[in-house]
This record gives C-alpha cells, structure tokens and sequence, in this order.
C-alpha cells in the first residue's frame, strides 16, 4: 500500500503531484496512506519567503482571481518523469476547494481530497453534487477554513514594540501579534494584514508559522511561543474602556456573542477579561435605570426652552414673494401628498418672465433635487425648447402640483396622476406664482396643467395649438407633456407628436414676445 | 469645568453613542494601503467584526460622539439638553489618534462619527468634516469611515463629509411623523427627507458611468438610517411603511431598528414599559422579506398591524396563503421558492444549481437548509408530498417551535 509524505501540513503542490501519479496509476483512494514528513516541519516554503502581497503567494486572495479557465489542467510543476502533457482535466471548483480543504486541522483531508479526486474520473459533475457525502465534508471544510481566515482577520491583535533607534532601522516601531488560528491560515491571510498595514512594520507569530513584514515584502518563519510576542500595549486599557461602555447592559444577549467570538480565541483578546463583570452587573443597571424616577430637567433649561417657543417666526400670511411660495410649500398640508414626497417643488426661473410653462408634477429626480423639469422628460423639454428657439432662462417653469404623488413598486417610485382634489388643493401655490409673475403667456402641458390652468377639464389633443383668452389678461395654450411623449411607443406617432410639440412651443414664444 | 482626562472622555462619548444599532463597516470602495503612507483597506463586500459585546452586538467601528452637548430635546436620547447625564467633549486630534491607535492594533475597521448639537447645525458638522479631513489627507487613512449627517448643516459641508466618508446616516428614529414632532421638537422631518434626497443624487452622480472626469468617490456605501421601535405608539405596519418608503426615495442601504431601551436620566414623555427584543427581531425578518424576497410591504402586514411574535413573518405569509403550496421544489421558480418558509435565498440558490443535475430529494433539502421539519407542509421533492398536511387546521402549532426563543 503506497505512503506518500508530505513535505509540510499545507503542501499543496506535492499532494497534487503525488495524487496525479495515484490516480495516473489507478490507486484506489482506499489503497493511499497520506502522512507529513514530521521530521521536517518547517521546510522552506517554495512560494513562502519574499513573497509580495500583490504577488500572488500561496492561497493569497489575488490568486484565485487569476484562473480563467472553467477548468483547471491538473499539472503542477512539471514531475520528475518530465511529462508535458496534462494527464487529466479536473473542474476549477475542485482546485480551488482543495486550496482551501488543506488548510483545514483534520487529518482527513488528503485522503477525502484524493477521494474526490477519484471520483471525478468516473463522475465530471460530481462538484456540482453539493449534497454528496464527500462534496458536503469538503465543502465544510473549506468553509470552516473561510471562516477561520475571516477570525483571523478579526481577533488578531497587535501590541506595539518599540525597539533602538539605528541606521537600519530609522522608525524603530513594531507591531507584534500571538494569534492562534483554528486552522493553518496563516500564510493564506498573511497578505491581507500587508495590504492594510502596508506602511507599518509588523509580525504575526503563531504555533504553525509567523509572518513578518519589512513594507515591502512578507516573510515567513517557523511557529514561535507565546511568550515570543509582547505582554501588553498600553492602548489596550482605551481599548477595555471603550469595550465597557458600547455595551449595553438592558439587551443582554450571551449567546450571539459566544456564537460570533467562540471562547477558542478568547486567550489572546485583552477585551474578554471584562466579560463576566459585564454580565454580572447587567441586570442591577437596566433595573436601576428603569426603576428611577424620570428626572427633572434644570430650569435653566425649561426657560430657555419656552423662550425659543414664543420667539418662533410666525408664519401663515399669503406669500407674495417668490421666496416665500418655495417656503410656504414646505409646510403645506392642505392635502396628503406632503407625507411621502421629499419636499415641495417650486416653480423656477425670471421672475417677471413673460413665458410660464405649468406643468402635471414633480418627478423622482424633482422630488429629489427640489428643482422641476430636471428629470427624464426635462431633458425632453430642454431639447424641444432649444428646437424652437425658446431660451429656458427667459421663462419661467412650474408645474400644478407641488408634491410628487407615487406609488412604491418593489424598490421603485412610480409616478401615479394627481386626483382632482389635489390639484384644487394646490391652486392657490399656481394662482400665487401667476399672480407675482404676470406672464403674457401661460402653456399647460398636458392635462393635469390645463385642468388647473383653466379651472375646468381641457382637452388637450382637441385644443392645442391656438391661443385661448385667460381671465387675468394671459394668453393660454394647451399642449402635450413631454413625459407622454416619452410614453408613446409607436415611434412615427412620437415623432409627429414631438414635431407639433416644438411648434406650440415656438408659437407661445412668438405669442410672448 | 474640571478637565477630563482621554480615558474619562472616552467612556462617556462611546457609552453615549452606543443606541446607535449601525456598527456595518460593508460596502466601502475596495482599497488598501499600498503605495500610501497611512494604514487602512476595506475589502468591499463583508465587513469585519472586531470583537462582540455581551449584547451580541458586532464591534466593528470606533463608535463615537464628538461631543454629548447637545442644544436638542430629543425625549429618547440620553443626551438631550435636558438630561442631566455627564458631558464631555473629545478635540478633533483626540479623535483621530485614538482612531489610528486602535485601527493600526487591528482593534476596529475604522470610526463612525457621530455628534450633539453644539451652537448650531454648521459648526457641529465643521468639526466632524475636520475629524474626517484630518484622517484622510493628514495621515492617509484608508479604513473605513461612517459620518452622521446633521440634516441642517449647509449642503456644501454635507458634501464634504460624503467626499470623505464611506457611509453616511441620518437617523429618523420616530417612525410617524407625529411622535417626532413630539418627542423630538427641534428634528425636521423635511429637512431630514430633502438631506437624504440630495444624497442619493451625489452617490448616483459618483456612480454614473461614461463621464470622461470621473467624479470622486462620494459615500460609496451609501446611506442609511435608524428607527426606534417602541418609544412611540407606531404600529410594525407603519414602521415597515416608512421603511419601504425610504427604500424607494432615497435607495437607503439600510434601515436599523433599535428596540427602544431604558436610558439612564429618562423623561416622563417617555413609556416606561420596554418592547420585546423579539419585536426588533421580527422587524428585521420582515425587512428582509421586503429588499431579498420580493414582498411588498402590503403583503406582510397590515398598516395598523403588529408583526406576529411566535413566529417569522413569512411563515405567517404562509399559513395565510396555503393555496400557493405545496411548491415543486423540482420545478418551481425562484421567486416562488423564495416565498417557502425556511428557505433562504443562499438554500433556493443552491437547490436551482443542483437540480440541473440531479432530482432534489428530502435528504438533499436536509444537507442545504436548517431543517425538513418546519419545510415539510410547504413542500413537494422526488420522494416526499405533504398530502392533507399542507391543510390541517393545527398546521401553525405542527410548525412553531414548542419554546419561543428568548431574546
């Protein structure tokens, strides 16, 4: 029965050598004995010393993303027979599995790999099969690795050293870490700690392997003791301090934590020594707080209070500034549209301008920006406004509702059309803005606009294109709203209706000037 | 005033800022260190939980407040003007040396800074800017940073905090707008809702595609915000209303809920009586249902209704709709999947993969979920049907636990 030693507990290359020769053979998984040369604990690693974080070390997370192909030739470097050619394909979830299955603690592992390994000779799919027996263990295993990688991640911590200031090493600052990892992660996360700590000196010693880094490049030495690395960090006192008072005592919840930070990583945290007089204490705090009185606030400070109230600026007289139109809107509640919109819209532009366009209201990006005709169908407009010859700073822009009325599908605001009874709620805002602007010319698009412009159903296919006389001395015209030129899905009917669209709009502008 | 030492300073501005429930250090731009001259990275997707308190709840960020002076009146918060609580105030290098302190011992992710309001609205979010300012362009910090936005502060010093910050939130806290008229006088919920509308449009213009000057990175991670659940009389339908409606407006990443919890120095405006932990937990449940299974909030709950205690909500979805099952999980969609209690996305992901290969059996739905036993009415696999099970009138007690989890 074959042995095939290991040269370290993650030598992934010879286990992948020595399998492919198995299988190449046909061993059967049962037949192979896998052990690690314990003689020689602490090989050079082939990839291990000077290894740049971006360079791609062994299982470093750059590493992954560089295989493209869906599946993975199973050749290593290139065995001692010198064969060229790859015996045997194997899929890309099985070499990137097996990556992660060997740094798991269990001395199952090779044999379980070289099952799978066998197996997928016989069955291509068998990684797609995640609830076969050997499918699920292996991917526990990794995922068990993932998670011990992520930990490491988390519960490292570093105690600072400062050493003798010399010419070799002008910022003589250190930063040593014991951590004790649930599997052999070391290597594997080692690049992660360089990408964040890039400009510190810092080392990670554990019981497997340590990891250095000089800035500009990781090493690795052989697993070190626990009293290699510092006693304490004078910061770790702010660090306990800050871990008391986040706490709160009246939510209580022992388990999530113990679930989240298992007690196996609980030696190395300078923060856990506190934990048991947290808990102890939890209960008398929450029942001393909600057992006391509520309090009674200085009087200083219910003067200043009441002060504060009666100086507040009163506010309820008819606007008659454009100013105060954009801040009555605010707080306008004469109908409910207020309470699921951002804010009311007011209109924009010259204030004496003799062109006012109204239109329905305010969209998504409007209700958002506080500004009207700044979404899709403002852009439409714009561009028909520059078609015919109408510069938008000379007009000024409305619409007939100052809040935007929607309703939610999913993540999304649809726009849904005001109800009569909104637009008569907010005619007043309308009837205030035509009343300090005085244009010679009003254009209602679309239905709402004219609803509310002419105080009376309009129809605006019917109607458009010719001036119709407006009680207050204004020339009114009705005509489409770009938002229904965007609607229409027959393109020769978008564009005959664009085309009249610029002309009604020219002609308000001839009719202005 | 006597002068506080750091460590004093320290315990009273992070025990103040502990009712924030945001601790998420996700969704920063990628980055590192490499090639700067600070320290920091953030990995993009899963943010790193440091260290967990006995309150379960993840340490990943330096969680702080700039100062608790505050000239606000909020009823629920401990640092109200007319609290009579201990007050502090940190200085900007304070923060930041405590932040790349701890950051560089790999104690946290990065800072969440957040603050009183002292003199006004301007001054306070200058002084946050500063803290953020100091980090990113005096030491090149690249960690992780969540600011709070103080909704009144002028829009160009807001944007600078974006520009700055990976996160930024502005918490509600009150969902009805009545109870914050109420129990927090000077909050304003307009200028709260126009805040978090400009937001959105920042954080879409830094992420519109095909401008030849790409913009900077303005709060890659979005924005989120928190309410308290059970300090006003808001039923769980209106909450996950508001919840919705905040997702939809201003595309919000998050919303956290935060069972109200008795604070030290409390105001008689306040209930005295505190809601179940369990209440908040469901409140998430039904979150979730909305942003990763396709419910809509109307589906879930009524707007004047509570959540069912005793068990999820979408198990009450389904006891309420036992037309749709039993499901095929052989042939079914995935957004029917979705809808099966029991089954998370991550477990309907998987049974799509594998039933492209093989007939989906009972013991496969075993290994890729927590359990058959509360799936078993819902569902039709190759050698299982519910039969009259799906049916029976004790359907309910058949699939709740027999002991409620204590929360």
């Amino acid at each position: 029965m074959p042995t095939i030693r290991l040269a370290s507990e993650t030598d992934f290359a010879g286990w992948r050598d020595a399998a492919r020769g198995l299988r190449a053979r046909g061993v059967p998984p049962e037949a192979a004995i896998w052990t690690v040369d314990a003689a020689d604990l602490f090989s050079p690693h082939p990839e291990g010393e000077g290894d740049h974080p971006k360079g791609g070390g062994g299982g470093s997370p750059d590493d992954a993303e560089q295989r493209g192909s869906p599946s993975t030739a199973f050749r290593g470097p290139p065995p001692p027979t010198g064969e060229e050619k790859p015996l045997f394909t194997v899929p890309r979830e099985f070499v990137e599995l097996a990556d992660a299955v060997i740094l798991h603690r269990s001395d199952e592992r090779f044999s379980l790999l070289y099952r799978l390994l066998w197996r997928l000779g016989r069955e291509p799919n068998l990684m797609r099969i995640v609830t076969d027996p050997d499918v699920a263990k292996a991917r526990a295993f990794a995922k068990a690795v993932s998670l011990a990688e992520h930990k490491m991640k988390a519960f490292v911590r570093f105690r600072l050293v400062t050493g003798a200031k010399d010419a070799a090493a002008p910022d003589p600052k250190t930063y040593v870490a014991w951590f004790e990892p649930a599997h052999r992660v070391t290597e594997a996360t080692a690049p992660f700690f360089a990408r964040r700590f890039a400009n510190m000196r810092f080392s990670i010693l554990t019981p497997d392997v340590c990891a250095h880094w000089d800035m500009r490049a990781l090493a690795f030495t052989p697993g070190a003791d626990p009293a290699d690395a510092p006693g304490e960090d004078s910061l770790e006192d702010y660090w306990r301090t800050y871990y008391a008072a986040i706490f709160n005592p009246a939510r209580l919840k022992i388990g999530a934590m113990q679930k989240e930070m298992p007690k196996r990583y609980w030696r190395n945290l300078p923060e856990v020594a506190l934990i048991p007089e947290l808990i102890a204490k939890a209960e008398a705090r929450t029942t001393a707080m909600v057992g006391q009185a509520p309090s009674t606030p200085s009087r200083r400070v219910v003067r200043a209070v009441q002060r504060a109230a009666r100086d507040a600026p009163y506010d309820g007289l008819a606007p008659t500034t454009l100013e105060a139109i954009a801040a009555g809107l605010q707080m306008c509640r004469r109908c409910d549209l207020y309470k699921d919109a951002t804010q009311g819209v007011a209109g924009e532009g010259a204030a004496h301008a003799r062109l006012m366009f109204v239109g329905e209201q305010p969209g998504d990006q409007e209700d958002l920006a506080g500004r009207p005709f700044v979404g899709p169908a403002g852009q439409m407009f714009d561009r028909a406004l520059a078609e015919a010859g109408v510069p938008r700073d000379q007009a000024y822009v409305t619409n007939a509702v100052k809040h935007f009325k929607h309703e939610l599908r999913g993540k999304r605001r649809l726009h849904k059309t005001p109800a009569t009874g909104e637009v008569t709620a907010c005619r007043g805002w309308l009837d205030a803005e035509r009343r300090i602007v005085r244009p010679r010319v009003i254009v209602a698009l679309g239905a709402t606009a004219a609803l509310s412009v002419f105080g009376k159903p309009t129809a605006v296919a019917k109607l458009r294109g010719q001036a119709l006389q407006l009680p207050d001395q204004a020339q009114g015209l009705v005509t489409f709203h770009p938002a229904y030129l965007l609607r229409l899905p027959d393109p020769n009917a978008r564009a005959e209706a664009y085309g009249q669209f610029v002309e009604d709009l020219a002609l308000a502008w001839k009719l202005a000037a | 005033m006597a002068v506080l030492d750091l460590k004093t300073k320290l315990a009273i501005l992070s025990d103040a800022a502990k009712y924030d429930a945001s601790c998420a250090s996700s969704g920063g731009a990628k980055r590192d260190s490499l090639g700067g001259r600070g320290v920091g990275s953030v990995d993009g997707g899963m943010g790193i939980c440091h260290a967990y308190a006995p309150d379960g709840r993840c340490i990943s960020l330096l969680k702080l407040l700039l100062t608790n002076f505050c000239v606000y009146d909020c009823a629920y918060c401990v640092n109200r003007v007319s609290s009579n609580t201990a007050r502090a105030r940190f200085a900007v290098d304070e923060v930041v040396d405590l932040t790349l302190g701890f950051y560089k011992r790999n104690y946290i992710e990065g800072l969440f800074l957040s603050s009183g309001i002292i003199r006004n609205a301007d001054y306070t979010m200058e002084e946050m800017v500063r803290v953020a300012r100091s980090l990113r362009e005096v030491h090149d910090f690249r960690g992780y940073i969540h600011l709070k936005v103080i909704p009144e502060a002028s829009p160009a010093l807001v944007n600078q905090a974006a520009l700055y910050a990976d996160r930024v939130s502005i918490n509600i806290e009150l969902p009805k707008d009545e109870s914050l008229a109420r129990l927090a006088p000077e909050k304003d919920i307009a200028g709260i809702k126009k805040a978090m509308g400009a937001m959105r449009l920042g954080v879409e213009a830094g992420r519109e595609k095909g401008r030849k000057a790409r913009p900077p990175k303005f709060a890659p991670a979005g924005q989120s915000t928190q309410l308290i659940v059970g300090a006003d009389e808001a039923s769980d339908g209106a909450i996950l209303k508001r919840s919705a409606g905040l997702y939809g407006a201003y595309h919000l990443k998050r919303v956290y809920y935060s069972a109200f919890s008795p604070i030290p120095d409390s105001t008689a405006r306040l209930p005295l009586a505190r809601p179940p932990l369990m209440r908040e937990h469901r409140l998430y449940q039904a979150d979730g249902l909305m942003r990763f299974y396709g419910f809509d909030r109307a589906e879930i709950v009524g707007e004047d209704e509570d959540l069912d205690l005793a068990i999820d909500p979408k198990l009450a979805w389904a006891l309420k709709h036992r037309g749709d099952f039993p499901l095929d999980l052989n042939t079914a969609e995935r957004e029917r999947m979705l809808r099966v209690p029991g089954l998370g996305v991550r477990s309907v992901e998987r049974m799509l993969g594998l039933r492209r290969f093989k007939a989906l059996t009972l013991e496969d739905v075993r290994r890729l979920t927590r359990g058959v036993a509360k799936l078993k009415p819902f569902i039709v696999t190759a050698d299982w049907s519910p039969g009259a099970l799906t049916d029976k009138a004790d359907l309910r007690e058949r699939v709740t636990p027999t002991q409620m989890d204590l929360f």
